[in-house]
């Protein structure tokens, strides 16, 4: 790649001093601008411990983690990316309009320009006249819309998601699947995403990276070759069955079984 | 946290308001009950007036002596109130700074929770020699002592018990410290600390009069305690009436601000609010 890419690690390895697990080991791995990866594996590959080490919130044992060029803690400083977590961590005692605003608080926006920036966000996740709302108030689906909302309100080139989707029933999480994919094409940023699912991974990504467990090791990767947009029609294709096959392929050579579960122990 | 999405309550004061008194009703018809109840038992048993006396008469001596009696109301409710502020003003302090020290306050917690247990009343006529006697200040500081160690020990737990995932998300931002107390921290603690400070207005009161009883000229102790030594029981229960007012006003009070504070709080009702 001529092109500085976004995420860049190289040799990352990281070994938790509590019980002396080695979570991920000799990780090398560069995600280009504009590209959507997700990262696969079975319960224990460290794949959220990777996303973690990206957005500086774990520093690794050994190994550098460079992020828009930079090393991953002045990223994290520099408000490079934006993260999502799997349960959408809102704040209860902020309305979903103060909720979204809050990073852009943190930066020292001021109200006007806040206001202005909160209404197109909760238009982007489709949540116009909710601005009000507590998140209490809202399915589980919209507070995760909202989550998105906040993690894109100040325009990160990264979006670092963490199973996202995966508290959620079928349908809203498919829903959800393509409206996030109409986000990325929009705001044009990169996206690493975390998921235990196979069919999701594949239906949203360009690169799959399949990990293997105890250590976390990338045991493949699957470009995704699906044509852009992609639609609930998108999952009919005997194109995506084909992938969903070869990424099921690679998962079931590192120990997991068909639904991507565990055959290890868990040590996550 | 619930996932259920719940309609909009705009637009429905009127029915929570109706809704709300609909509640109050059975309370209230209770009350009433247990009112003429009293009168009647009275009555009936022929019960001694110093044993009890009937509520007409606790109302008429509480009309002839209003003026003594809430002259007397309003000197311990000032002892309560300086005392409830001084109190809870030094245990949230308290709490924040140990809240920064985390080695510091788990070492001080279980300290903190002994004292607790301590019958503070007690040290009551130590403050007397502590204090000048003829001021407000030894009343005061009793209630402020009594008020202390439940606010602190709940604004504690209040500020320690943030979810990691929200502090996580704040490092995400590159918050610092003072960002994350104030915008998840406090806002986590705030449930605690009014839970606490209701407490606190009940225990503000009892030091106020309890310490008044050790010889508080004016105040409500000593005109509850002169009442019996003149067998003036109806007066002394109008005394007692005066200070059960003052003590719910002061607990109304602070469940009102906790009310508005807290309006963003689905667990509210289930915490069991006033």
């Amino acid at each position: 790649m001529n092109v500085q890419p976004m995420v860049a690690l190289s040799g990352v390895t990281k070994t938790f001093t509590k019980g002396n697990v080695t979570a991920l080991r000799e990780i090398d791995l560069q995600i280009g601008p504009g590209e959507f990866v997700s990262l696969i594996g079975p319960s224990g590959c460290g794949k959220s411990t990777l996303l973690r080490l990206i957005g500086d919130l774990t520093p690794p044992t050994a190994g550098t983690v460079t992020v828009n060029g930079k090393p991953a803690p002045q990223a994290r400083a520099d408000h490079d990316y934006g993260m999502v977590f799997q349960d959408s961590v809102l704040f209860d005692w902020r309305t979903v309009e103060k909720n979204v605003a809050l990073p852009l608080e943190l930066l020292g926006w001021d109200r006007a320009k806040r206001k202005a920036r909160v209404e197109e966000m909760l238009r982007l996740v489709e949540l116009q006249g909710f601005g009000g709302h507590h998140p209490w108030q809202l399915s589980g689906g919209m507070q995760m819309r909202v989550a998105i909302a906040r993690a894109l309100s100040f325009e990160p080139s990264l979006l670092l998601m963490d199973e996202p989707f995966g508290a959620l029933d079928e349908m809203t999480r498919e829903r959800l699947n393509i409206e996030l994919l109409e986000i990325w094409r929009r705001t044009e940023s990169t996206v690493v995403f975390v998921t235990h699912s196979i069919s999701e991974a594949v239906f949203l990504s360009t690169r799959v990276v399949v990990m293997s467990p105890r250590p976390g090791r990338i045991a493949g990767m699957v470009d995704i070759d699906l044509p852009q947009p992609r639609t609930a029609d998108t999952r009919e294709e005997p194109r995506f069955f084909e992938l969903v096959t070869e990424v099921r392929e690679l998962l079931r050579g590192v120990g997991a079984d068909e639904h991507g579960s565990v055959l290890a122990e868990v040590s996550e | 946290m619930t996932v259920v999405a719940e309609p909009t309550r705009r637009g429905t004061v009127v029915r929570t308001i109706r809704t709300r008194a609909a509640e109050w009703i059975p309370a209230i018809v209770v009350f009433c009950l247990a009112i003429v109840a009293w009168q009647l038992i009275i009555d009936v048993f022929h019960i001694q007036k110093f044993l009890l006396p009937k509520p007409l008469a606790i109302v008429k001596a509480f009309w002839n002596e209003r003026g003594t009696l809430w002259s007397a109301g309003w000197l311990t409710l000032k002892e309560a109130l300086v005392g409830f502020g001084i109190g809870c003003g030094l245990a949230i302090a308290s709490a924040v700074l140990l809240a920064r020290f985390r080695r510091v306050s788990g070492a001080l917690m279980p300290v903190a929770i002994a004292a607790n247990a301590i019958p503070i009343i007690a040290f009551s006529p130590i403050f007397d020699a502590w204090f000048d006697p003829l001021s407000i200040w030894p009343r005061a500081a009793t209630a402020a002592v009594l008020c202390f160690f439940p606010v602190f020990v709940n604004t504690l737990r209040g500020l320690t018990s943030v979810r990691p995932a929200q502090v996580e998300l704040m490092r995400s931002y590159a918050a610092g410290e003072i960002d994350i107390f104030r915008r998840v921290r406090v806002p986590t603690a705030l449930p605690f600390v009014f839970a606490a400070l209701k407490v606190a207005t009940v225990l503000a009161m009892i030091g106020a009069i309890v310490a008044d009883y050790f010889g508080t000229f004016g105040s409500l102790g000593i005109a509850i305690k002169n009442a019996v030594s003149l067998f003036d029981f109806e007066t002394a229960w109008a005394a007692i009436l005066i200070a059960s007012i003052l003590g719910v006003a002061l607990y109304v009070a602070v469940s009102l601000a906790e009310r508005i504070a807290l309006q963003w709080d689905p667990t509210r009702q289930e915490r069991g609010s006033a």
